[in-house]
């Protein structure tokens, strides 16, 4: 009988358990985070015949820009902040299913911030073999210098002279150790909240303007600089400048 | 208490099991040559390794893969070539006789192609260092055009339809879905397994013999004169620094990764274990034999702004002391790694 009761009792325990379970004390939702892709007013587009100018009065045309956006933070109202992870996203001007992606795991809250870093961490440039938009078969690891390129920027431009380069300019920024650091972490304040709840996924919509690489602070010219690929100071000048290509365009609550 | 003897049993059937390992682990230890293959040989005495599977768990079909891989042409562009092409297992892994290895299309390498052993005590790859795991180690020489010259999805995708591979990654790792991330994590299995200890110099060490006359001449001339870059056990510091080969840097050596002048001219000091086999030396394999190299360091120093301070003043070997050096480095060859089974091509 004794042994009848404490059975009973355990039963009791373990149902009433259950009973909670349905109730998620930390309910979460999504965030989608979309760049749009411009070149000052314009829109920007991967085509070898539609030119743009920069700082410098150069002209130039862009075939090809990717970057990272890792560590994503977002900060509520009331000074939480919720980090994504496993959080590497690599957005791809020319891919229109690489300019958008989806935070998951959110909890519900009213948002007022993001955070992340243009490129990727110094731990996950020497950790070993990685995947998913860490995939070195995405054409997004240096392997002969092994590291990310943290941002690549390829186009022509007619003043670019230099011999063999029929007019194209490379720059792969890399750079995660030492005094060549490139990873720029860009904090973004929304002007209006992010509401994440059970009916509610808003998207951050996020201008990346491609002239930024050029301008402010330093002033770079297509001819003097036409290629860079390994770590050094005219890479991190490129970084310092590319770190305010991404401002708030708006925030879309539905 | 039904509860109670389920616990009983489950103790019983831990120590039996626990007692059943200990004894196999037991009779590994009696072989002389480890003959398992998901088995790391850390030979005692030596430092830990820096690369330690923690995150890579070594098993029998990830080593099996990984070995396959490493003997795989179908990771170059056209087929041709593969890993094992230009690091030879009876040669220490080198390409023994070429003092830069040909990739395809008869494209000929920019240097010279390491021996490979010990890689998981190093903490970087390449005569510069440029290439900071054992992992993504296999990406360079895929992906150069002067070697394999393939791209990493194009060989991910070849493997996938090639119909022995999905089945062998669905045994390594629990998924017939092939990716980058996979395969070199298969390879560092294999790789990282190429341990050499089981050279005669070791078996001095292990007190199991003495080295003759000569080679024990040549021992403490090295440590007199070699080991401040070459210390035992593995035989190099994995500094990098310029040995004085040239006043001009042809090749700018470590600076093309740091970025920094007084960086030219310095590449890693190599491991000297299977040093013998591992024919033509340095990284461009200028010099054909062991007594070139030391002709170098005895009188052929060629003075530039970063040559290393250990080379400035140097008192010249006798022809006895070369001999002698070269009797020692002789015992570094390890004949049980160049003929181990396991590391053999399967293919």
């Amino acid at each position: 009988m004794k042994k009848a009761i404490i059975l009973f009792a355990f039963v009791s325990v373990f149902y009433s358990c259950k009973k909670d379970e349905p109730v998620n004390l930390n309910p979460t939702g999504s965030v989608v985070i979309n760049f749009n892709h411009m070149a000052g007013f314009n829109a920007l587009v991967m085509d070898n015949a539609v030119n743009y100018v920069n700082a410098n009065s150069d002209t130039f045309s862009v075939q090809v820009f990717k970057y990272y956006i890792s560590n994503i933070k977002l900060t509520s109202k009331d000074g939480t902040v919720f980090s994504e992870k496993e959080s590497y996203h690599l957005i791809d001007a020319g891919n229109p299913n690489r300019t958008a992606f989806t935070v998951a795991n959110v909890p519900y809250g009213d948002y007022t911030s993001v955070s992340f870093i243009i490129g990727v961490d110094s731990a996950r440039n020497c950790s070993g073999a990685q995947t998913g938009d860490l995939d070195p078969a995405l054409g997004m690891f240096w392997m002969w210098d092994t590291g990310y390129i943290f941002a690549e920027l390829v186009g022509h431009s007619p003043q670019d002279t230099a011999a063999g380069l029929n007019h194209m300019f490379t720059y792969a920024i890399i750079g995660y150790q030492g005094q060549y650091k490139a990873m720029k972490t860009v904090t973004i304040p929304f002007y209006n909240d992010a509401k994440v709840a059970a009916t509610a996924t808003p998207t951050v919509n996020l201008k990346t303007d491609v002239l930024e690489w050029f301008k402010t602070p330093h002033t770079i010219s297509i001819a003097a600089v036409p290629f860079t690929d390994v770590p050094n100071q005219v890479t991190l000048n490129f970084a310092d400048n590319y770190a305010d290509m991404i401002t708030l365009q708006n925030i879309r609550n539905q | 208490m039904k509860r109670n003897k389920h616990i009983l049993f489950i103790s019983a059937a831990v120590t039996v099991a626990f007692i059943f390992l200990n004894a196999c682990k037991k009779e590994d230890a009696a072989t002389k040559q480890p003959l398992a293959f998901s088995h790391l040989d850390v030979p005692s005495g030596w430092p830990a390794p820096h690369y330690d599977y923690s995150t890579n768990k070594l098993t029998e079909a990830g080593f099996i893969l990984g070995r396959k891989l490493f003997y795989e042409t179908k990771l170059s562009k056209d087929n041709s070539i593969s890993c094992g092409s230009c690091h030879q297992q009876a040669s220490g892994f080198s390409n023994q006789g070429h003092s830069l290895s040909t990739g395809v299309d008869g494209q000929l390498g920019k240097r010279n192609a390491p021996a490979i052993s010990n890689l998981i005590w190093q903490t970087n790859f390449m005569w510069t260092g440029g290439v900071n795991n054992i992992e993504v180690m296999p990406l360079s020489p895929i992906s150069n055009h002067l070697e394999m010259n393939e791209t990493i999805a194009n060989a991910v995708s070849k493997l996938q339809n090639d119909a022995q591979y999905p089945p062998l990654f669905n045994a390594a790792f629990g998924t017939s879905t092939i990716n980058s991330q996979l395969l070199l994590k298969a390879m560092a299995q294999f790789t990282g397994m190429l341990v050499s200890s089981h050279s005669k110099y070791d078996a001095y060490t292990n007190g199991e013999i003495d080295l003759t006359t000569n080679e024990t001449n040549g021992l403490n001339l090295f440590n007199q004169k070699c080991a401040s870059c070459h210390p035992a056990p593995l035989f190099t510091n994995l500094q990098y620094i310029n040995f004085g080969l040239d006043s001009i840097f042809n090749d700018p050596g470590r600076s093309e990764i740091t970025g920094m002048a007084a960086d030219s001219g310095k590449f890693k000091v190599p491991s000297l274990r299977n040093v013998a086999l591992s024919y033509p030396y340095m990284h461009d394999g200028r010099f054909a034999t062991l007594e070139q190299v030391l002709d170098h360091y005895s009188h052929g120093i060629v003075h530039s702004a970063t040559l290393s301070p250990l080379l400035n003043n140097i008192t010249p070997l006798s022809v006895t002391e070369k001999q002698d050096i070269i009797s020692f480095l002789n015992t570094l060859t390890d004949e049980t790694f160049i003929n181990d089974e396991r590391f053999k091509n399967p293919n």
